[in-house]
């Protein structure tokens, strides 16, 4: 049985957002960080391996650089790790990537008793969109906004929120599931599991040894085989600066209240 | 994958919006998709058509023709009386397949989210995520952008007028960059749409009567459904309607020193102005508030007639929920809080020494109107 999650490297847009002059995003003033809904898919699967001893497998589709995220997961506990890296892959949007991540799931090979587990969204593009493509394209079914997971035999019972409360939804593996914060609490890297981290196998998955499936039609992958495309891109004008008021006394407050009477606030 | 896959583009039309319903009940949120749906049928000169799954939702179609749907399907199972995705999704797509519209909204909500995807996939074609703005119209996006980008206006002036594409607006990086897809090639073109942002339709009684239903024939069987709901949990909790509010008062770290001092006083300021309080994420991390509290990128979109930030630093991610506010006013200790950049007025000081002055000058104020 294996714990199959799928990662994203996604930059840090914890207050370090930076935008160039002309409108682009400024990533190389960026860090990277692991996404933070997808370390919560990642401890899901740790805690299935802790209770089951099942293999856990991280795959990443991005850039060669993104292997050092995938060293870290190694060092919590992860088991195998793989890079989905190749130029025909660029561009993709979240349909051509879930065809490209669905490829990769089935070569490192789903079978009956496995779970893939994703983040619910990357805080990047903020779609939550990748996680339910995948899963439609191997065929699976998928719970997302998981809360809880419960796995007996080849039966995973889910709490799934809603926004005004959540239901109980059960399924059969293989299935597909999206991971949400309240799910739990993501482990630390450990001493050991970063000595170790180097010695686990991190296979890298180029073009070529995914082209066999039919999901890895060139007219369906990358930039050409998506079918969003960004029409344009631009930043919104900064809103002026308001007025400031001095002091923080009554009379402060007083010239405050004028001022919402006269705008018929108040 | 479908096989209308690269067919004939002109084989579409029609603007059609997923109705939510939950537990039988309309999702008030999609009332916004209903306003927005229309308009671009308006500009395209097609039907506005609603698609209705559930169990015995016959009495819910007059209500989406009073909202502005030409015409309303309806698919009525018992299987389809709680949401799954499988059964959702293969009827949704079975009758996009049918029926070939041109545009699909889904309201971005935890169901919307989970089946727009899946419903992509499966007619292989594009979706944007949570949309805040669409246009067909050329002319329409063009006025759009000069209000509410800083691209020169020769570039503006430059689009082709003759692209009926859909042009889907949405924020990304928690609102530094805006980003207008379209999904030229495949359709339908599909949209989630991001709750609170759009303006909602009137009730019209007239569109009420005269809104044409058309019963699906369906083919969906237990063995369709490969998830099994074992229960649906409506949490007992006051209900906070943030994006309804027309004023919402929220607090951040800044009341950490008395927390419940703190939401005592943005409760009694909200409670002048008939409003709601709010929190920033750092609120709810830290437990003073419920997570259906939060105002922000994460949270809920507010745009509210007046927004007060009591304690708030101002991250981009709060700022991203709540900068259209239409009056925004903020009290913080720090003179440099980013919150002041996107405030109207801004108090430098002690919340718990402000807040109460405000509420009695604002008493006073009432009082002598």
């Amino acid at each position: 049985m294996k714990a199959i999650v799928c990662v994203k490297q996604v930059p840090d847009t914890s207050g370090k957002v930076a935008v160039n002059p002309d409108g682009t995003l400024n990533r190389a003033s960026m860090e990277t960080i692991t996404n933070p809904d997808d370390l919560n898919a990642v401890e899901a699967a740790l805690k299935l391996k802790d209770e089951t001893g099942c293999k856990v497998v991280v795959i990443t589709m991005g850039p060669p650089p993104a292997e050092g995220m995938l060293r870290e997961l190694l060092a919590r506990g992860a088991d195998e790790a793989v890079l989905v890296s190749a130029r025909e892959f660029g561009g993709s949007d979240t349909f051509a990537t879930s065809q490209i991540l669905a490829a990769a799931v089935k070569k490192v090979g789903l079978e009956d008793d496995d779970i893939v587990f994703c983040g619910r969204q990357a805080i990047d593009g903020d779609t939550a969109q990748v996680g339910s493509q995948i899963a439609e394209k191997l065929g699976v079914p998928q719970i997302s906004y998981a809360a809880d997971i419960k796995k007996e035999g080849n039966t995973v019972t889910v709490k799934r929120m809603l926004e005004d409360g959540y239901m109980t939804i059960q399924a059969k593996t293989p299935c597909l599931l999206t991971c949400i914060k309240e799910l739990n609490a993501p482990r630390y890297m450990s001493l050991s599991g970063i000595m170790d981290c180097y010695a686990k196998p991190v296979a890298v998955y180029e073009y070529n040894p995914l082209q066999d499936d039919p999901l890895i039609d060139p007219p369906t992958i990358g930039l050409r085989g998506s079918p969003t495309n960004i029409f344009k891109s631009f930043t919104p004008p900064q809103k002026g600066k308001g007025k400031m008021l001095e002091g923080a006394d009554k009379a402060t407050c007083e010239t405050l209240a004028a001022e919402l009477l006269k705008k018929h606030i108040i | 994958m479908a096989e209308f896959n690269n067919t004939n583009l002109a084989d579409f039309s029609g603007v059609w919006v997923f109705w939510e319903q939950r537990q039988g009940k309309l999702q008030p949120t999609v009332l916004e998709l209903m306003s927005e749906g229309r308009k671009l049928a308006d500009d395209m000169g097609v039907e506005l058509c609603g698609l209705l799954l559930g169990k015995d939702v016959d009495g819910m179609a007059k209500e989406l023709g009073a909202y502005g749907a030409d015409k309303v399907y309806i698919a009525d199972s018992p299987l389809l009386e709680t949401y799954t995705t499988d059964a959702y999704a293969k009827v949704i797509c079975d009758t996009v397949m049918e029926k070939k519209p041109e545009i699909m909204l889904i309201a971005a909500t935890n169901i919307g989210r989970d089946l727009g995807p899946r419903c992509a996939a499966r007619l292989h074609t594009g979706l944007t995520a949570a949309c805040t703005h669409l246009d067909v119209d050329v002319e329409k996006y063009a006025a759009f952008l000069k209000e509410a980008s800083t691209l020169p206006e020769a570039q503006i002036d430059a689009l082709d007028r003759s692209d009926r594409n859909l042009k889907m607006t949405r924020p990304a990086f928690g609102g530094h960059l805006m980003a207008t897809i379209i999904c030229p090639r495949f359709r339908p073109q599909m949209a989630t749409v991001r709750p609170g942002v759009l303006k909602k339709s009137e009730y019209d009684e007239a569109k009420a009567n005269a809104v044409v239903v058309e019963k699906l024939s369906i083919s969906l069987s237990e063995a369709d459904i490969e998830t099994k709901v074992l229960e649906v949990v409506k949490e007992a909790k006051e209900l906070v309607d943030l994006t309804g509010a027309e004023v919402v008062v929220s607090v951040g770290r800044g009341i950490s020193k008395d927390v419940e001092t703190g939401i005592k006083l943005a409760e009694e300021l909200a409670s002048e102005f008939g409003g709601v309080v709010g929190g920033s994420r750092a609120a709810i991390d830290s437990g003073w508030l419920t997570a259906d509290h939060q105002v922000g990128q994460t949270g809920k979109t507010v745009h509210p007639k007046l927004y007060i930030a009591l304690g708030i630093s101002g991250a981009i991610q709060h700022k991203a929920g709540m900068q259209d506010s239409e009056c925004i006013i903020a009290v913080n200790k720090a003179d440099g809080a980013p919150i002041f950049d996107v405030a109207d007025y801004g108090i430098c000081g002690d919340l718990f020494k402000v807040v109460p002055m405000m509420i009695d000058a604002i008493k006073a104020a009432k009082a002598a109107k």
